[in-house]
């Protein structure tokens, strides 16, 4: 069984109410946080864990708090994202929902690192019900003495702040949600200035996802060093994966970094298999924004190495042969899945989602769309394959935000990979429409 | 599209001193001379009145905040959950993003257009409902999957049997 840093107590009835929480150990990374510890002490801890932001980018968390400018008079801000939105991602909603308080914990001690006197979650619109819950949560904290004036006696003053968004995936990007909490469009900032120097209100700012900020708990309460030996490699800690799609038991998992994919996939302690008996085809194992990758090539890289759930294994083989562990939004296709559809529907997504501000991205997404729907639907040419290839060339690197990177890796991936199932569909226009192509011909992607 | 001149565009929203005074609570979270941070949850408190955010709603929320129209209205046409028409009395939001499909959501948002009668985004004609595709609402674990506001009700692995019983209550609600 795999070391449970997060999700340890998410079984104790009522571990949602600070009562319950506080029985099971809760709040003791704050006593011990102010105490005994001081700020630079908090921060020489979370950069001994080697703790990698958990919302995607997987940027080490205590160098990013070090970036952070202090300049005198003026105030510092930790902003919360819990905007939850990349496809196939449900691991923050889980977390709020069930152990709220080990959200607020992080919360207070990570502000308290960055000397933040206010701080924000920014949670989804849709989850009215979670923004309650943090609310009820931020409430019961504050009745005892950990939220407020002069914390624990300590003279450390904090608010946190829940704020919602209004349905908009591009509020995820740490710019387009300081826009959106100043109340303006989620329009993504071009950086630099880089949030740690101008963030919200023009103030320095830290923005971390909701599991960082929940993974700042145990660090604090068994050391750094401690959370360090957990994991693989530079791949430190626990992650939270989401899983979806056609599994035996789709959930949220809490697994050691290293674990390998073909026993997160199989083994009954994780998903327990592909659902109905059917064969794996495919897996997007980050979130909808990384490459897609055929069963054989997740299972195992390109040397024929077993494939592991870190930040470096899954990446092994860039671009060609690998992936990203972004999110963690693991989503498993079965024999039956249709590639060029689910392509098409998450560049409708993509297009969908684009702020508007860059012509590549607003065009390039929805041209992509256009042509994957043509294909989808028995009017595929078969100079559209490397047509789309192109367009996604265009709009990887030429735009403010990485939505535009994150657009164009899905379709260049699928291409790479499924080509076969492409060109089945152009050459078969009438066919492809009431039958799928079935599992991904291998062989060809071998020597590809 | 926001149609300034829409005859529907009535005062529907009475700002009473209790509403004024949850706006007040809201403007205080955030420092002195940011009022205008307050908007989007204002916004929110605007619509689960009214079912829609109208143009003269807008504008008193742009009074209240000290701030020009139309900073309201960039705002309430940028993000997918505010409405700028009047809406079913249930909006039922379906995911119909790629997680979900996998799972039979398209099955269930033809089995929606079906029992209701109504295209995407038109509202049946007692007014009860009207019904709309949105994208990935992070549950994906349970598709397939949909919401039904002011409250965000969320009704996890849905089938066509759940959604008739859904409906069939909704409607006994009035
Ligand atoms: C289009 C887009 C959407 C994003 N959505 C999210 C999100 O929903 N949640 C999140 O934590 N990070 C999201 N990110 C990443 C954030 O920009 C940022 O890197 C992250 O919140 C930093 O926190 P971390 O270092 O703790 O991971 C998104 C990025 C992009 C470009
Ligand atoms: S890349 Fe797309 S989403 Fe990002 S700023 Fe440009 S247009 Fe907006
Ligand atoms: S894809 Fe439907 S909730 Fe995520």
């Amino acid at each position: 069984m795999t070391r449970q840093l997060l999700l340890e107590h998410i079984n104790v009835p009522g571990i949602n109410t600070f009562e319950v929480y506080r029985r099971m150990g809760g709040y003791s990374a704050v006593e011990k946080a102010i105490k005994t510890m001081g700020p630079e002490g908090v921060l020489e801890e979370v950069k001994t864990s080697g703790l990698r932001g958990r919302g995607g980018a997987g940027f080490p968390t205590g160098m990013k708090w070090s970036f952070l400018a202090k300049p005198e008079g003026v105030p510092r801000y930790l902003v919360c994202n819990a905007d939850e939105s990349e496809p196939g991602t449900f691991k923050d909603r889980y977390l709020m929902t069930y152990i709220p308080h080990l959200l607020i914990e992080g919360m207070i001690v990570s502000s308290f690192a960055l000397g933040a006197h206010t701080s924000y979650i920014y949670v989804r619109g849709e989850m009215m019900q979670q923004i309650r819950i943090l609310e009820q949560a931020i409430a019961e904290a504050k009745a005892n003495g950990f939220l407020g004036k002069n914390i624990l006696g300590s003279g450390y003053d904090l608010e946190v702040y829940v704020h919602p968004g209004a349905g908009a995936y591009i509020c995820g990007e740490e710019t387009a949600l300081l826009e959106s909490l100043e109340g303006k469009r989620g329009n993504p900032r071009i950086k630099p200035p880089f949030p740690a120097v101008s963030g919200l209100y023009n103030c320095p700012t830290v923005v971390n996802n909701v599991e960082t900020i929940a993974a700042t708990v145990s660090i604090i309460n068994d050391g750094g060093a401690e959370y360090a030996k957990i994991g693989i490699g530079r791949s430190t800690g626990t992650k939270l994966i989401s899983a979806g799609g056609n599994l035996n038991k789709p959930g949220v998992y809490e697994i050691e970094l290293g674990l390998p994919v073909e026993e997160f996939i199989y083994s009954d302690e994780y998903c327990g298999g592909i659902a109905n008996g059917k064969q794996l085809k495919a897996v997007v194992a980050g979130g909808s924004s990384v490459p897609i990758l055929p069963a054989n090539l997740i299972l195992k890289t390109i040397e024929g190495a077993p494939r592991l759930m870190s930040y470096e294994s899954l990446a092994e083989g860039g671009f060609v042969s690998g992936t990203m562990l972004g999110s963690g939004g693991f989503i498993a296709f079965d024999e039956d899945q249709c590639i060029v559809r689910n392509t098409w529907n998450f560049t409708r997504f993509y297009h969908h989602e684009s702020c508007g501000q860059c012509s590549p991205c607003r065009e390039g997404t929805g041209w992509m769309e256009k042509v994957l729907f043509s294909i989808e639907n028995g009017q595929g040419r078969s100079s559209d394959m490397d047509l789309l290839v192109n367009v996604a060339k265009n709009i990887e690197g030429n735009t403010i935000c990485p939505l535009g990177d994150a657009a164009a890796w899905p379709v260049a991936s699928a291409i790479r990979h499924f080509r076969d199932e492409f060109e089945w569909h152009v050459n078969n226009p009438v066919e492809s429409q009431s039958r799928n192509y079935g599992l991904a011909n291998y062989a060809i992607m071998a020597n590809s | 599209m926001l149609n300034i001149n829409n005859t529907e565009n009535i005062e529907n929203v009475e700002f009473t001193p209790e509403l004024i005074g949850k706006f007040n609570e809201i403007v205080s979270r955030y420092p002195e001379g940011k009022q205008k941070s307050a908007l989007l949850p204002i916004l929110h408190e605007v619509q689960a009145i009214a079912g829609w955010l109208s143009v003269p709603s807008m504008n008193k929320v742009a009074e209240f905040l000290n701030i020009e129209y139309i900073e309201v209205y960039e705002v309430a046409t940028f993000y997918t959950m505010y409405f700028l028409k009047p809406q079913g009395k249930y909006v039922l939001e379906v995911c119909r993003t790629g997680p979900c499909c996998l799972v039979g959501a398209e099955k269930i948002m033809k089995h929606i257009e079906s029992t209701l009668g109504v295209k995407e985004g038109e509202v049946t004609s007692d007014g009860l409902f009207s019904w709309r595709g949105v994208e990935c609402m992070a549950a994906c674990g349970n598709g397939p999957v949909l919401q039904i506001g002011p409250e965000y009700t969320f009704y996890e692995n849905l089938t066509e049997e759940s959604v008739n019983q859904l409906i069939g209550k909704l409607k006994n609600n009035k």
